[in-house]
This record gives C-alpha cells, sequence and structure tokens, in this order.
C-alpha cells in the first residue's frame, strides 16, 4: 500500500533547475496527474520519484522509508515510459512474464498472474504475437501488463500514451484508469494532454518551471482555478484586465476598457475600489445570443466561426474591442452563428473568475517558462 | 493553377496494400486533409501525390497531365515531411530561401518571401539560427516554412503541426489555413487529429487501411457519416445492436437485447434486418428523473464518470448490459449524477444513423488499423 512523499527535491542539469524544491504527498490509492508546459519539470520528477534520477537534494519516501540512495530495480516500482521498449524477440505472454521470470518464479507459478493480467488488458487474443506484429495501442498495453505482472502497487506512467494516435488514446486512457483502480494501485500520471488527465485523475498537479503552481481534483482546478496560471494552461480561457469601480458583499463591478461587468471575488481574493483586477472565463460558458440576456451582456461580431463537431469554436470582438473565444456545444438543435453576424454575448457572473493584477503582469504570469 | 486527380490508385508494399484503389479529386486552391490513424496510408498517399513512391496501379494527374513517371522535382508540388529533413550547415534563413533562389536570381527578392514566411511561423528572429540550435517545434516550423517558400503550388504537408505543444499547435493551425487561402495554395494536409482537420479543411477524406471511407465537409462527415468506421472514427459515438421491428415513412422502430426499443428516423432497412444504430455521445441527454416527454427512454446504472474539461463523460450500463456514453456541455449540467446512481436517458431519433450489421461484427468495424 504505497504512500509516497516527495519531500524539498531539487535538481539542476548545469544551469537549468529542473526542479526548485518540490513537496509533494501522493496518498494511498490515489491517481495522480502531473501536468505542465515543456520544460516545467514534470518528467524529472516522476523519474525522480522512480529511482532513474537522484535529486540533488531532498527526500523520496515510500510508505515512511527514505528510497533516494536506492535504485529503479530495487524499489518495487513499475515504470511505462513514452518509447517502449518491449523485447522484440519475444512473444506478448513472455514480455508479460518476464517480471516473473526474472524475480525466480517458476513457470508453473508465473501462468496465474499473467494470464489474469492478460485478460484484464483484453490481450488475450495477442499472447502469440510479437511486438512489431501489434498494433501501437496493443503495444503500449503489453508495456503496462508487464510492469504491473511483477508485483508492484505503484505505478509510473511517463507519457504512457504520448506515441498513440489520438483516437486510440483516447480509449486507453479510460482503461488505464479502470485497471489501476480495479487492482487498486497507486498511480502517478505524467502528461502533455489536459483532458487526459482531466478525465482519468484524482488529483492534478500543475507545475512552471521547477515548481508545483496547484493541486487539486480534476473539477476544482478547471472550474475555481486559485492560481491565474492554472487558469491559462489547464484548458482555454479568456483573460482581460480591468479596474474594481465598485464593491458590495464580495460582489465587484469592473470597469474592462470602458464594459461593465458584475463578478464575485469569492474567499481568496480581497479587492478595493479602484485596484485592477484581471476576469477570466472559460469559452464554454460565454453564451451568444441573438437577443440580450440581463447582467453582463456585451455587444459583439463574429470575427470567425468553425464547426468541429461537438462544438462551434468563435472568436468574436466585443464591443469594447475585447477579442474573445466562445465555444458553443452543438447538441441538438442550436442556432449557429456566421462570421459578421453581430449579436449579443453574456459572460455569466458565477463564470467569471476573479484575480488580482499580478505585480510581475498578466503576461509574465501567463507565460509557460 | 493546380488540379489534381487520383484514379484507382493502389500502392503496395509486400503484402500490404498501403493504398487500395484510391480515387478523388481536389480542387484547385481547395485545403484538403486527410485523417486517419498510424498505418492507414496517410503518407504513402502523400508520397505517391509528390513523386516520391510510384503507385503500382492508377493514375495521378496534376494540371490535367498524367505524371506517374514524372519525377518529384518536376512537380508542381512539394512534400513537407514529418520528420523534418534541413540542411545542418545552413542557417534558418538560407534553408528557407533554397527553394526561392531556386527560381530566382534576385536575393533581395528571395529573401523578402524568406522572411515574409518566417514571420507567419513565427521564426523571423531566428534567421540566422542553425537548425540544431532550435527546437524540435521550431525545426518542424522551418520545415513547414521551406515548403511555403519552395514557390509550389500544390503544398502536402505530413502532420505539419504533429511536434508543436498543444497551444501553439491551436494558434498555427487557423493562420495555416489563412495563409495557404491568402497566398492561392491548394493544400493536403494528413493529420490523426479530427478536431484539426475540422477546422482547416475545406473538405476532409478518411482513410484506413488504404481504403477511402469517405470524403466530404466537415459538416457532412461529421454529420452524415457513411460508414460505421467513419462514425467511430470522427467524434464520439455510441452504439447499438439491434433488428428492425417495422418501418413506416416516417422512420423504423427496433428492438434492442432484451426487447428495450428504440425509433430512428433510417427507414432503409427490412422488419427483422440486423443493424447497428449509433448516436452521437453529446446528442444523448441524461437526467436523474425520467421527465416522460423525451423519444426513446432507456434506464441504467452510472457505471463511469469522466471528467473533459467542457464536457462531462458519463457511461451508462442499461437494463439489457448494453452500455451507452453520454457527453454533457459542463454548463448544461445542473444536478450532480455520479458513479452507481440510477438515470434516465434519452436522444431524438433525427439524431440517429443506422448501418446494415458488418459481417465481422461491430468490433471488427471499429478498429482503426
Amino acid at each position: 500500500m504505497p504512500l509516497i512523499r516527495a519531500e524539498g527535491i531539487r535538481k539542476e542539469y548545469g544551469k537549468v533547475t529542473a526542479l526548485n524544491g518540490v513537496n509533494l504527498t501522493i496518498k494511498d490509492g490515489e491517481y495522480l496527474s502531473i501536468v505542465g508546459p515543456s520544460g516545467c519539470g514534470k518528467t524529472t520528477l516522476i523519474k525522480s520519484i522512480a529511482g532513474v534520477v537522484k535529486p540533488d537534494a531532498g527526500d523520496i519516501l515510500i510508505d515512511g522509508n527514505i528510497v533516494t540512495p536506492i535504485p529503479i530495480e530495487d524499489r518495487g516500482v513499475g515504470y511505462v515510459f513514452q518509447e517502449i521498449a518491449l523485447f522484440p524477440h519475444m512473444n506478448v505472454y513472455d514480455n508479460v512474464s518476464y517480471g516473473l521470470m526474472v524475480r525466480g518464479v517458476p513457470p508453473l507459478d508465473r501462468s496465474g498472474p499473467v494470464e489474469e493480467m492478460l485478460h484484464m488488458m483484453n490481450l488475450e487474443a495477442y499472447v502469440s504475437l510479437y511486438p512489431k506484429e501489434l498494433s501501437g495501442g496493443a503495444r503500449q498495453k503489453t508495456a503496462i501488463s508487464r510492469a504491473l505482472t511483477s508485483g508492484s502497487t505503484l505505478l509510473l506512467l511517463d507519457e504512457p500514451l504520448g506515441a498513440l494516435d489520438l483516437k486510440v488514446r483516447t480509449i486507453l486512457r479510460y482503461e488505464l484508469r479502470r485497471l489501476v483502480k480495479d487492482l487498486g494501485l497507486t498511480a502517478i500520471h505524467v502528461t502533455h494532454d489536459q483532458e487526459e488527465a482531466l478525465s482519468v485523475s484524482d488529483r492534478i498537479v500543475v507545475m512552471r518551471a521547477g515548481q508545483i503552481v496547484e493541486a487539486g481534483p480534476p473539477m476544482q482546478l478547471y472550474l475555481r482555478p486559485e492560481k491565474i496560471f492554472t487558469a491559462k494552461f489547464l484548458g482555454e480561457a479568456n483573460f482581460m484586465t480591468g479596474e474594481v469601480t465598485e464593491t458590495r458583499n464580495g460582489d465587484i463591478m469592473v470597469n474592462v476598457d470602458g464594459s461593465r461587468l458584475i463578478a464575485h471575488t469569492g474567499i481568496n481574493v480581497s479587492l478595493e475600489e479602484g485596484e485592477k483586477t484581471v476576469l477570466a472565463i472559460r469559452p464554454e460558458f460565454v453564451d451568444l445570443s441573438t437577443k440580450p440576456g440581463g447582467v453582463n451582456t456585451w455587444t459583439c461580431e463574429i470575427i470567425s466561426a468553425s464547426f468541429v463537431g461537438d462544438t462551434m469554436r468563435y472568436d468574436v470582438r466585443a464591443e469594447n474591442s475585447a477579442n474573445l473565444l466562445v465555444k458553443a456545444p452543438i447538441t441538438g438543435h442550436e442556432s449557429s452563428f456566421m462570421a459578421g453576424d453581430k449579436v449579443f454575448m453574456t459572460l455569466p457572473d458565477e463564470n467569471l473568475l476573479v484575480y488580482r493584477l499580478p505585480e510581475e503582469g498578466l503576461e509574465k504570469a501567463l507565460s509557460l517558462e | 493553377m493546380p488540379s489534381l486527380r487520383l484514379l484507382n490508385v493502389t500502392k503496395r508494399f509486400g503484402a500490404l496494400k498501403a493504398l487500395d484503389d484510391v480515387t478523388f479529386e481536389v480542387k484547385d486552391r481547395e485545403y484538403l486533409c486527410v485523417l486517419g490513424s498510424t498505418g492507414s496510408g496517410k503518407t504513402t498517399l502523400l508520397r505517391s501525390i509528390a513523386g516520391i513512391l510510384r503507385p503500382d496501379e492508377g493514375d495521378i494527374v496534376l494540371d490535367g497531365e498524367r505524371v506517374n513517371s514524372v519525377s518529384a522535382e518536376e512537380r508542381n508540388a512539394v512534400y513537407v515531411p514529418q520528420t523534418y529533413a534541413l540542411f545542418p550547415h545552413m542557417t534558418v534563413l538560407d534553408n528557407v530561401m533554397f527553394g526561392p533562389l531556386a527560381k530566382e536570381t534576385d536575393r533581395r527578392i528571395a529573401e523578402e518571401v524568406a522572411i515574409r514566411v518566417l514571420r507567419l511561423v513565427r521564426l523571423d528572429k531566428r534567421g540566422d539560427a542553425y537548425p540544431h540550435e532550435l527546437s524540435g517545434g521550431m525545426q518542424q516550423r522551418v520545415a513547414l516554412a521551406r515548403g511555403l517558400a519552395s514557390g509550389a503550388k500544390l503544398l502536402l504537408l505530413d502532420e505539419p503541426l504533429g511536434a508543436l505543444d498543444v497551444r501553439l499547435r491551436l494558434e498555427l493551425r487557423t493562420e495555416l489555413r489563412k495563409l495557404a487561402k491568402e497566398s492561392g495554395f491548394t493544400v493536403i494536409h494528413v493529420t490523426h487529429d479530427q478536431e484539426e482537420a475540422m477546422t482547416i479543411g475545406d473538405r476532409i477524406l478518411v482513410l484506413r487501411k488504404g481504403k477511402l471511407q469517405q470524403l466530404g465537409t466537415p459538416y457532412h462527415v461529421y454529420n452524415r457519416p457513411e460508414k460505421i468506421f467513419v462514425a467511430s472514427f470522427v467524434g464520439s459515438t455510441t452504439f447499438l445492436e439491434a433488428i428492425v421491428e417495422s418501418r413506416s415513412k416516417e422512420g423504423s422502430k427496433l428492438r434492442l437485447r432484451e426487447g428495450l426499443k428504440v425509433r430512428v428516423i433510417d427507414s432503409s432497412f427490412e422488419p427483422e434486418e440486423a443493424v447497428i444504430v449509433s448516436v452521437r455521445e453529446e446528442n444523448i441527454s441524461i437526467t436523474p428523473e425520467p421527465r416522460g416527454d423525451e423519444h426513446n427512454r432507456l434506464s441504467g446504472d452510472v457505471t463511469e464518470v469522466h471528467f473533459l474539461g467542457s464536457f462531462i463523460r458519463y457511461v451508462v450500463k442499461l437494463t439489457n448490459g448494453d452500455e451507452i456514453a453520454a457527453r454533457v456541455p459542463i454548463k448544461m449540467v445542473k444536478t450532480e449524477i455520479n458513479q452507481g446512481d440510477w438515470v434516465s436517458i434519452s436522444f431524438d431519433p433525427m439524431n440517429t444513423h443506422v448501418y446494415e450489421y458488418p459481417t465481422l461484427g461491430l468490433q471488427g468495424e471499429l478498429e482503426v488499423s
């Protein structure tokens, strides 16, 4: 039953600080994802936990024991990375039973766990095939099976689906989560695919520049991100800078380039009259309509419209010249708009995220580095 | 002005048919996206059009002329490979100027062209850098710029945005289309990302195992998928096995397993025929209590809940054991629905498609390669 702790992990590569004092606890049975822009240190962090990378400072603890000096092969972790290395001369069955073989488990005792794993991963039909005969998805499932048959209860996934096509990736991510939960494993999953992280995780860690920005359950991070960078990095968001013109019991009136918005500050931010603020809204919460819609309704012009199947994506220019992205889901009989249409746009107050204007400036606060 | 026709083109690699009797036409200045998974024949298609590969059967007609035996250099088409083959000893600017200089003796004009396309891919400030000093994503943008500057009017782009980070990919895809349209290019753009294909393409060609599955506008391919594979590969779709019970001018009544009934708009199948009915996941609504007024009301247990950001996806196991997935836009989620909840789902017969029961079974049709 692994409980993982990373305490004050630092790692430098020459002048580059890959990890700058990272503290993180992963609960037993938790499915945790780590996301962040390239170079944020997410891969270095998972490699430190795996024992592939030795931190310059700090410790990794598994179930309360310091494992920092212990190499990967003695840590009892299953490690799966993007460029999978299956043994090309072994078929699926032998690849999967490899872990048990090297641990000296006699052949007769190997078949039980191996067959169970192959069954769980829907690989039974492939047992006698060799890696080169498998699709990318089946290869990666074999690699995951091999990592798990060794009996490890901690699964470290470093972009495990990264080399696969989108469609296959979407199917496999759900299978992966189901497997982790069915087997009661603890999983740490590094990914650059935000939808993947949102859909499979119990908790997501957002990293930037070697540090953890924010951690929390997917819905909380997506709908109520505390940090402005989380709003930017996880999903899409529109950002608007404005000035607070009035405050009342946690409600603020904001002037955004001449247009007004009412928003709620919540518990994390307190703003005074005259202060600058940044308001953010996810594009799918903005409503477009041919009729005006009460508070926070602006007029706007559709600049471009594109159909992406389940959603229309619009670039719009608001009355105050702000450019916004709007996503309108298509579930049945919604009307759609065309470039040049002049319509009303409502930014529902309950969906507006309120931030203090960052000291370093908005652009810097949102930058990926 | 480039126009392109492929007539019954087949290309074999040993026993494998990488392209299998492919016939289609691309209009002058059209932006065509070829969508398919790894191994579907996308790259072979581009390389055959470029003249790098020679088809075993069929004709390739460029600008009204059969070009099967015309070399790649002499075709009015440029292939931009997925793996950027840049000249390592040349600067970025020289790499991009290579094409223009071959046709244009005035260095200043060639340089202007090169700088213009470099600005477009946001690398105008890195003109003096050498390829090895750039990230993979940047190198791919240089390769793209070189293709754009080559002077050929038919651009063959192989996953041009594949190596880029999500954010840059989203930004560049609209710019890529804009550029092609403004400069009068005809483009064939290969991708496995359906959203990319839908956003950029005038039309989409879906390819599977070397065979053309469907060619049409994004709207058409999404809303009128002609094959089960297209319905499953483009978008997220639920499929149910059924038997036709009765039919009339208004549609048909189908019988699912265990006698559950659904109505569909299609009336092309005879009673007692076995069929597959498909519904887009976003066209399925889900409520804790039946509302009573819906069509095709079924009920079952929620077995999985996936948070996707702008949508929440619910997997429901119906009373007959069939599985249905519903994707609900986040802003339409009013009451919380959890795993284990008993729910009512429904969908409009207008949003269904019916297909002949495939000889290989449903699963055989869904496999991507």
